[in-house]
């Protein structure tokens, strides 16, 4: 176990803290590069570019965290890392980590933490990412503030860390003041993502797991991948074609599969549609599902709870379908159509695969 | 001593997100009539266990830290079917972040362990006024147990061999695990679906005694690492999300027909963004 | 094993909270049923309580009920599209030590409510729904079926307090479906804003409040009323009108609400206020001949289900939670006496009703609905009548007001005839007594 590093008692509401001695030798931003079956998961590099923002602020180090077997996926991760801006990069490689399992990855992890000691660590809340920082955080008896939205450096450099509460009603700020790494997760779209600079590289600074198989309790028996069980992809699909209670009958979801085949878009809804069972929940867009970040979010008869916006507000272009004109949507949707979105979505898909036949043609 | 597996299913009590607002002219949570329930996410553990229940015998003990009226809670879950209830509630306990909260709990489960050895300690995957899912892995750290999160399914259990096989979401995918008991299962949401409790059911529930502990009862060592004053995260400031300066421009069309309404909106749309064209319909692009 | 309570009550709105609340502090065992999530789930935001009713029940109510204003004023507005006229009634004398009348937000008071039958010792169980009577060969009412697995459970008496839609009773057939014209549909929401303005705009100081009830043509022709009630920090904004007005005007009662907000004389004292909250709810408003049979074998019936709403003066809960008091009172005394619940045991709530206010209200105004529902004029020409003769009379412009007084007579012959305002000055007279 970590020594935890003892806490003293919270000092009121002290404007600037400063920060107890033992706590100092912590520097740097880490991010966590999430490896798994050779590919690196996307919020990784959106994890990198917010990381650099917060390094430059603080004047330290970005690090990037890659876990992984000796492989060459492993070495493309460290080199991207470098691509996404990080400094350094801190490698465990081992085979006891080619398939993600929460004992090899936390001993890893908060080996790594204690050694190099870095003020801040970031993961991406994906179901690994959340499985992995529960743990490590509760080993290294700090904070963590989940699912951020918006990370920043406060006056006496601690992380202000904000996240949605109560549903997405209100946001709050989080601080960790006497503990450190402070960490955070972040949801998949919710920090932009930079273009990588090919041209950057760093120092790779290697540790050994020090661990054996026989220590593991858990074995992973079989990977089934969701390309093989129709999972929805909405997180990164490019355009998002949406329904809500306005479809008001189970068949009518329809309608927004044909638009989006049309588009070769992805489709989802609102949460209701998952509680009546009309979708299943991987397709469920909102603050308890994914959040998207399309170029283009069409909503059909969704009425644009905070719950909803919360997971769709990040689209560059929304455009709303609903009858009731003062549907909380049109507040965040950039155009909208009041109308019967049984009406307009079979309009639409009509329309769109017109324009696009004659886009075609004349391409 | 029963055959069947001995489980923990730690619940919260949380306001209804659906129904929450935020006052217009305070800013702040209007919790004043906000009705409270066991956060969804919970219902799908304590299905999980009760299933386990019905096929393998047991115990099913619903946990839950919070205020005296947090009792509501678990007499719903009683009403579901539980076996048994303990609130653990104590001032010490209040302003818990998720690392005081998961010792908390923690001392209260190693409590029951110690009474009768717990096989199965079972949350949620997050709740949804914290949405951090850090409580179960906390726990899981806490106890040594062995930490199964996203579960969707347990395809089997082996109460001789000590061994559990479930269904674990990953990304891009399901990882099927095999480990020992005891665990930590949190269950991912749509897994199963919570049944609809008796009448007897009901009206045991709200009969029922609920045991209530505080710290001392609950065996908690170190009351520093309890509430906020365990809590290593502090809420600095909570306010409301910025309105959008501007409303959604309305598409017209002059005859007002969903065709042309359609049409007006297409051509709106790729106004702002010319590029969809090429996203569009990626099947064209090897016509 | 099928469980026996000396009493059941199906619902726990006011009637139901009444009921249970008296015979389970007379010592009976009482399971009280409802069907929301808890025990006001189903009810709309804002509403005004009477004490004389609730202090029969809960006399210390005041120390702990969740309460928003009390009311010290009251103003009875006649509006046209422009204009209103109406009386306010303002006195000191309502800030007494113990007010007669309160604004309440509905779904906090029937939590608080409830919790205060949980306390008397009865047994109340949510998200549970009665899908049947039981009956014994009889045909006596024994306990009621519900939709849960062993859902069966006996008791001596039913009490159904199931609301305006008595999905229970006339499943049962113990109360004949409602007729469109006997109930209306109310829409309200509820206007946030400071409660300094609040008492700014309607010259208030500490917990008083204020109700305003108006009439006239912002019902667009309709049988129906508006309202605004003044809550601590918010405005409860409302207007109802008969469903089968609303079935044969097509007009949506969302857009009344709207027109009505924007009506001149609401529109400034809501101004800058966040609206939210927006519900519909049905108004019992058939009136006496409404009323369906209150008892039987085994059973009665109180509150809305039983139509026990004066539309008149828009009292409603307090007759609601009467009528479950006297139908506790009834049964407690039957089982003190060791008497069967029978009919013609249960026959003596029937008779406590007629002897108090609630059957005697609505037998004096028992003409009133049928009047009201086929005379609109009392909503469309009165209105602009008088509001026409007062602005002519108040607007000095040279005209001779001997003048004036002939053109405001001549103005409500041509639209009435000599005959129509004698008709209705009498009609309305009856409807009174």
């Amino acid at each position: 176990m970590a020594q935890p590093p003892a806490a003293p008692p919270a000092k009121g509401r002290a404007k600037t803290t400063e920060l107890p001695e033992h706590l100092k030798a912590y520097k740097n931003v880490w991010v966590f590069v999430e490896l798994e079956h050779g590919r690196v998961h996307p919020v990784s590099w959106e994890l990198l570019t917010e990381g650099r923002k917060l390094a430059d602020a603080l004047g330290v180090d970005l690090c990037g965290v890659v876990l992984g077997p000796k492989a060459e996926g492993t070495d493309q991760a460290i080199a991207e890392a470098f691509h996404y801006s990080a400094n350094r990069v801190y490698a465990v490689e081992d085979p006891l980590l080619a398939e993600y399992r929460n004992e090899p990855y936390t001993k890893a992890m908060t080996d790594l933490v204690n050694k190099h000691k870095p003020e801040i660590l970031m993961l991406g809340a994906t179901t690994l990412g959340r499985d992995l920082a529960g743990a490590v955080a509760t080993t290294l008896q700090t904070g963590l503030t989940a699912d951020c939205t918006e990370l920043a450096i406060d006056a006496d450099k601690s992380l202000a860390a904000t996240r949605p509460t109560f549903g997405g009603s209100l946001l709050c700020t989080i601080m960790t003041r006497a503990a450190r790494p402070q960490m955070s997760t972040v949801r998949p779209r919710v920090m932009a993502m930079g273009d990588p600079d090919r041209s950057r590289s760093g120092e790779v600074v290697r540790e050994s797991l020090g661990m054996v198989e026989d220590e593991i309790v858990t074995k992973v028996l079989d990977f089934i991948p969701d390309s093989d069980t129709n999972q929805a992809q909405l997180a990164y699909a490019d355009i998002v074609v949406a329904g809500g209670m306005g479809l008001q009958r189970p068949e009518n979801i329809q309608l927004v599969i044909d638009l989006a085949q049309v588009l070769g878009a992805e489709y989802g809804c609102s949460r209701p549609l998952v509680q009546k069972g009309w979708m299943t929940a991987d397709r469920q867009i909102g603050q308890t599902g994914k959040t998207i970040r399309p170029r283009l979010y069409i909503a059909a008869g969704i009425s644009g709870a905070i719950q909803h916006r919360v997971g769709s507000e990040g689209a560059d272009q929304i455009l709303a379908i609903n009858s009731d004109p003062n549907a909380p949507i049109f507040d965040f949707a950039h155009h909208g159509i009041i109308g019967d979105a049984l009406e307009i979505l079979p309009a639409l898909t009509e329309a769109f695969r017109k324009r696009l036949s004659v886009d075609r043609l004349a391409g | 001593m029963s055959q069947g597996p001995n489980m923990v299913v730690c619940i919260k009590q949380v306001p209804d997100s659906a129904q929450i607002s935020v006052h217009p002219v305070t800013n702040t949570i209007m919790r004043q009539g906000v009705p409270t329930i066991i956060n969804p996410y919970d219902l799908f553990a304590l299905e999980a266990a009760l299933r386990l229940r019905d096929q393998l015998g047991g115990k099913v003990t619903v946990l839950t830290m919070g205020p005296p009226m947090a009792v509501s809670a678990l007499r719903k879950a009683l009403g579901h079917g539980a076996d048994e209830a303990i609130l653990l509630s104590d001032r010490f306990f209040a302003g818990a972040d998720t690392l005081a909260t998961s010792y908390a709990l923690t001392s209260a489960i190693q409590k029951l362990d110690s009474q009768h050895p717990v096989d199965l300690v079972f949350t949620g995957k997050q709740t949804i006024d914290g949405d951090t899912a850090q409580v179960g892995p906390g726990i899981a750290r806490r106890m040594g147990l062995n930490q199964l999160t996203y579960v969707s399914a347990i395809p089997s259990i082996d109460l001789e061999a000590r061994e559990i096989c479930v269904h674990r979401r990953a990304e891009g995918g399901v990882q099927v695990l095999k480990t020992k008991l005891p665990c930590l299962i949190t269950m991912l949401e749509a897994s199963n679906e919570m049944r609809r409790g008796s009448l007897p059911d009901v009206l045991r529930s709200e009969r029922a005694e609920i045991i209530t502990w505080n710290a001392e009862a609950a065996g908690v060592e170190d009351l520093g690492k309890c509430g906020m004053k365990g809590s290593p995260t502090k809420v600095s400031k909570v306010f409301a999300p910025q309105p959008r300066a501007e409303k959604a421009k309305m598409i017209k069309a002059d005859d007002g027909s969903p065709a042309s309404l359609a049409t007006a909106a297409i051509e709106t749309m790729l106004a702002e963004d010319a590029g969809l064209l090429k996203v569009m319909a990626p099947q064209s692009t090897s016509a | 094993m099928t469980e026996h309570f000396d009493a059941i009550v199906v619902g726990a709105g006011p009637a139901g909270n009444s009921a249970a609340l008296v015979m389970a502090r007379a010592g009976l065992s009482v399971l009280q049923i409802e069907r929301g999530e808890y025990p006001g789930a189903k009810n709309v935001q804002g509403a005004i309580l009477y004490a004389d009713a609730v202090e029969r029940v809960i006399p210390d109510f005041r120390d702990s009920a969740p309460l928003e204003r009390h009311i010290i004023e009251q103003r009875m507005w006649m509006l046209d599209d422009h204009a209103y006229v109406g009386s306010h009634f303002r006195s000191d004398q309502f800030n007494e030590e113990r007010p007669n009348r309160y604004t309440i937000i509905r779904a906090q008071f029937d939590k608080w409510f409830s919790s205060k039958v949980k306390e008397a010792g009865a047994l109340i169980i949510c998200e549970t729904t009665v899908t049947d009577l039981l009956r014994d060969t009889s045909g006596k009412v024994i306990g009621v079926k519900v939709d849960r697995d062993d859902g069966e459970v006996t008791a001596d008496v039913v009490v159904l307090a199931d609301g305006v839609n008595a999905l229970v009773s006339s499943r049962a057939g113990l109360r004949p479906e409602l007729k469109p014209q006997e109930v209306a549909l109310g829409v309200k929401e509820t206007i946030f804003m400071p409660r300094e303005t609040i008492d700014a705009r309607f010259n208030l100081k500490g917990n008083e409040g204020v109700v305003i009830e108006a009439a006239g043509t912002i019902t667009a022709g309709m049988t129906g009323t508006g309202f605004l009630y003044t809550n601590g920090d918010s405005l409860s904004v409302g207007i109802g009108c008969l469903i089968s007005d609303f079935a044969k005007s097509q007009v949506r009662p969302y857009f009344l609400l709207e027109r009505f907000k924007q009506h001149p004389a609401i529109a400034p004292l809501i101004a800058g206020g966040e609206s939210k909250e927006y519900a519909a709810h049905m108004l019992p408003e058939g009136g006496y001949h409404a009323v369906p049979q209150v008892h039987g074998d085994g059973w009665v019936m109180a509150g809305d289900a039983a139509q026990f709403l004066n539309a008149m003066h828009r009292e409603g809960s307090n007759l609601a939670m009467t009528s479950g008091r006297l139908a506790a009172e009834t049964i407690i005394a039957a089982k003190k006496a060791g008497k069967p619940m029978t009919a013609a045991t249960l026959k003596a709530y029937r008779k406590a009703l007629e002897d108090s206010f609630v059957l005697r209200d609505l037998k004096k105004y028992r003409r009133l609905p049928q009047i009201l529902e086929t005379n609109k004029h009392f909503f469309t020409d009165y209105p602009r009548l008088i509001t026409h003769a007062a602005e002519t009379m108040l607007r000095v412009d040279g005209v001779p007001k001997l003048d004036k007084e002939r053109a405001v007579m001549a103005s409500f012959r041509s639209t009435r005839k000599l005959r129509g305002l004698v008709v209705d000055l009498v009609k309305l007279g009856r409807a009174w007594r």
